[in-house]
């Protein structure tokens, strides 16, 4: 093969065809209101681990939907389950339990 | 597909196309990536439908490539611009064709700016008298090169010699057109077929026989990008941009694909080899590439042009595949010998295009 | 009593209208251009937001316009002003003195095909709001057959200066997640994607739906306007939009594309605004007396209008619209209209 000091860069897009379906419901099945987001970002705003490091929770429902499920772990790690973004979720989400639902459903190990 | 929702819209996007006496201005680079496609172009206007086309050797660059790259003030390429215009007025024309896909763009918007603001177009008057003591002018038509193939498509049909047809099979040989993005994105109104669905390709892969495919990702930019391919650390986006397009036209299987654009036929052409060098892969059949061709050399090869008089051997991907399709005769010894017979040299075999 | 009243349009706020002026006494002239009454409603299958039958609600509308004098298949050829009143000529040739009018001509729905980026009329697999209420009532389309992935286009020829539509047509969105939600009804087993730039759920129940189509039916809503349609080998589509939350283009393969198409100013309405040189506002509907004071004045006295005529509206805004304007017509016709004497001094001071 040939160098030629450039090459192919991977895309950023987001493709939706990926979509694991499967794993969604299983998600579903344990947290139902992973599907009533609205993507306001209550929980973000005010969101202990998120002032300090790339956590979101409202940014992992969305790449669990995007299918970038290595995001959606990324967008967690530094949660504390402090229970916060629960007060705020307009949906009134059970948002703890849906980041642990997140997180062992998505999770590698 | 439903081919009459696209006639429609064809219906809608068609414009003015006068049918003799034009100013002719070339390109800068397409002389050089497809060296016989504009000589075709005069030959076939010419000489083959008795068509008044003039050029001069003052006519210059349009400056459109140092524009798309920042490099050049706007009002130094509006009055690059306006002696080009001048040039066509002194030589008592109201026509203008140009070659290049850039160059129609950035007239079309020179055009356009100076429609609406008046007052720029009296400064460039005066940079023009200042510089080069040329009268101003506008062309009363402006028209891309291609434009007017489209509107000789079926003359030329009715002189060629063979078809846009697979001869062993008997069918349409299956094309992609690839338009300019500078062609109609900027102004649908101006290109044939407007810039959604454009048909001036269309209309000269249909009048010579050949069977259209629409893929999805045809509107997307060839990849060439200006300064996405100027610049080597961005060149993997010119090169990405160009693999989008061949990973989404491989399942429909083109034997060719028609351009109208300097940079379209390079880039497409060329980034299948470094795709193929790169990673193995390659789009056309057992291994070969798909040619990229120019329009004027689609049309001198159904008009019976010998494929090296066209200039051919200058592609990167192999055209033989084509042109045994085609049935066109050709002498392979003699690929790479230029006009007057000189070795003008055989590059290296790639290691993964054939 | 007993004064004439010329109803132009025959869709909901025409019906709504007549009943009104009917109940009050007055002799309701209805014209309707096309062959039947109901305008656009008679083409709809379920209404949001409870999903209530269309035909249902139309009946409702047709009893009680019963009795008010309807001509189908007819327009308006000429309109004089007298004095005080209208002097109208129908195109079935009969000709009307009217004291009042009112212009219910409502509202055409966006041709898609103008959105050429979208392939209406070009790819298969696309059709509109309207084509899916067909479906839904006649039960066969070509184009739908088991679909596995579904999206919704929402403002198709709304909030979109380029295509001349800036206004938005406020019913879409609602529309979008009541269909999203019947899609999912008929086949359980599709993935549903609504594309929005803004969900705009103003009206009572339209949050309820929206919540419904994600927890119930687990709709996908993605923010971001679809940019681009193209068709794959396989007939398939692919979708092109941005995830705007996410920041990220985004590209998804569907096996059916419903163009939420929105609402336009009515032509045949245009043409009637013509003849009585009536002005319109630079979003194409009818003009108004004096804004949100005196929506169904037009600035003519004796005229009045109803409904999406004077800009989109849903369908219980209309009905609202259309018995505003019948008792504005009553006003006028018992307050300013009989006085003979001082009619241009009180049309002066009160229309």
């Amino acid at each position: 093969m040939v160098d030629f000091g450039f090459g192919l860069v991977p895309s950023s897009r987001i493709n939706l065809d990926l979509f694991d379906r499967e794993k969604y419901e299983k998600l579903v099945a344990m947290e139902p209101d992973a599907k009533i987001c609205m993507a306001c970002g209550s929980c973000t705003a005010v969101c202990t681990a998120g002032q300090f490091t790339p956590t979101s929770l409202r940014e992992a429902i969305e790449d669990v939907f995007n299918a970038k499920d290595d995001k959606a772990l990324e967008a967690l790690k530094a949660c504390q389950l402090c229970g916060k973004c629960s007060m705020v979720c307009p949906r009134g989400i059970n948002t703890r339990h849906l980041i642990l639902s997140i997180t062992k459903v998505y999770s590698k190990k | 597909m439903i081919y009459e929702g696209k006639q429609k819209i064809w219906s809608d996007y068609q414009k003015e196309i006068p049918d003799d006496h034009y100013f002719y201005v070339r390109s800068c680079i397409r002389q050089s990536f497809f060296p016989a496609s504009e000589a075709t172009f005069l030959d076939i206007t010419r000489n083959k439908l008795g068509k008044d086309i003039f050029e001069t050797e003052h006519h210059t660059t349009c400056g459109g490539i140092a524009y798309h790259s920042d490099t050049i003030p706007q009002e130094t390429v509006m009055t690059i611009i306006a002696r080009q215009f001048a040039l066509m007025a002194k030589n008592g024309y109201e026509n203008y064709v140009c070659s290049c896909i850039t160059s129609f763009g950035l007239y079309c918007e020179t055009m356009e700016t100076w429609r609406e603001y008046p007052e720029l177009e009296a400064k460039i008057r005066e940079n023009l008298w200042k510089s080069c003591k040329l009268e101003f002018a506008k062309p009363k038509f402006l028209i891309h090169a291609s434009d007017l193939i489209y509107k000789y498509r079926n003359q030329i049909a009715a002189q060629a010699v063979r078809k846009l047809v697979n001869v062993h099979t008997g069918e349409p040989l299956k094309v992609v057109e690839h338009i300019g993005c500078h062609y109609s994105k900027m102004f649908p109104s101006k290109g044939v077929g407007g810039a959604e669905y454009p048909y001036v390709l269309v209309g000269m892969v249909e009048a010579w026989g050949g069977e259209i495919v629409d893929y999805p990702e045809r509107r997307h930019c060839c990849g060439f990008g200006f300064r996405q391919y100027f610049i080597k650390g961005n060149r993997g986006y010119s090169l990405s941009n160009t693999h989008k397009k061949f990973e989404s036209m491989e399942p429909f299987k083109p034997d060719l694909i028609i351009t109208n654009c300097p940079g379209c036929p390079y880039f497409l052409d060329r980034w299948q080899y470094v795709i193929a060098e790169s990673t193995g892969k390659t789009y056309g059949q057992d291994g070969h590439g798909i040619p990229a061709l120019t329009y004027e050399e689609v049309a001198g090869l159904v008009m019976g042009y010998d494929p090296w008089d066209l200039g051919l051997q200058t592609h990167q991907v192999g055209v033989e595949p084509l042109l045994d399709k085609m049935g066109v005769p050709y002498d392979p010894s003699k690929k790479y010998l230029g006009k007057n017979g000189k070795d003008i040299g055989e590059p290296l075999p790639c290691a993964c295009l054939k | 009593m007993k004064n004439n009243i010329l109803i132009i349009g025959g869709g909901p706020a025409g019906l709504e209208a007549s009943a009104q002026l009917q109940r009050m006494g007055y002799n309701v002239i209805l014209i309707e251009k096309s062959p039947k009454l109901g305008g656009h409603l008679a083409k709809w299958d379920r209404l949001f937001p409870d999903s209530v039958q269309a035909e249902e609600v139309l009946g409702r509308l047709l009893k009680g316009a019963e009795g008010v004098k309807c001509f189908t298949d007819t327009d308006v050829r000429a309109i004089n002003r007298l004095d005080k009143s209208y002097n109208v000529r129908l195109t079935n040739g009969i000709t009307v003195l009217s004291d009042a009018v009112l212009v219910a001509s409502g509202f055409d729905l966006f041709d898609a095909v103008k959105k050429e980026e979208y392939g209406y009329g070009i790819y298969d697999q696309v059709m509109t709001n309207a084509d899916l209420e067909a479906y839904f009532k006649s039960g066969s389309d070509r184009r739908i057959e088991k679909p596995g992935k579904i999206g919704f286009a929402h403002c198709v020829g709304s909030r979109d200066e380029k295509s001349g539509c800036r206004s938005c047509s406020k019913v879409c969105c609602a529309t979008a997640v009541k269909q999203a939600i019947e899609m999912k009804q008929a086949f359980p087993d599709a993935e549903v994607f609504c594309f929005y730039m803004d969900l705009r759920l103003f009206g009572r129940h339209y949050e309820d739906i929206y919540l419904k189509a994600q927890k119930e039916y687990g709709v996908r809503f993605i923010r971001g306007r679809v940019a681009e349609v193209s068709e794959n080998y396989d007939g398939t589509l692919l979708v092109k939009a941005e995830d705007t939350v996410a920041g990220k283009p985004l590209k998804v393969t569907l096996d059916l594309l419903v163009l939420m198409a929105g609402m336009r100013p009515s032509a045949s309405g245009k043409a009637i605004g013509d003849l009585l040189e009536m002005s319109v506002e630079e979003d194409g509907y009818f003009a108004v007396r004096s804004g949100i004071a005196a929506g169904q004045r037009s600035p003519i006295p004796g005229i009045f209008l109803a409904g999406a005529a004077t800009g989109p509206k849903t369908l219980p805004e209309t009905l609202a619209d259309a018995r505003a304007a019948a008792m504005e017509v009553d006003r006028y016709l018992t307050e300013i209209f009989p006085d003979a004497k001082n009619y241009k001094q009180l049309v002066r001071e009160r229309w």
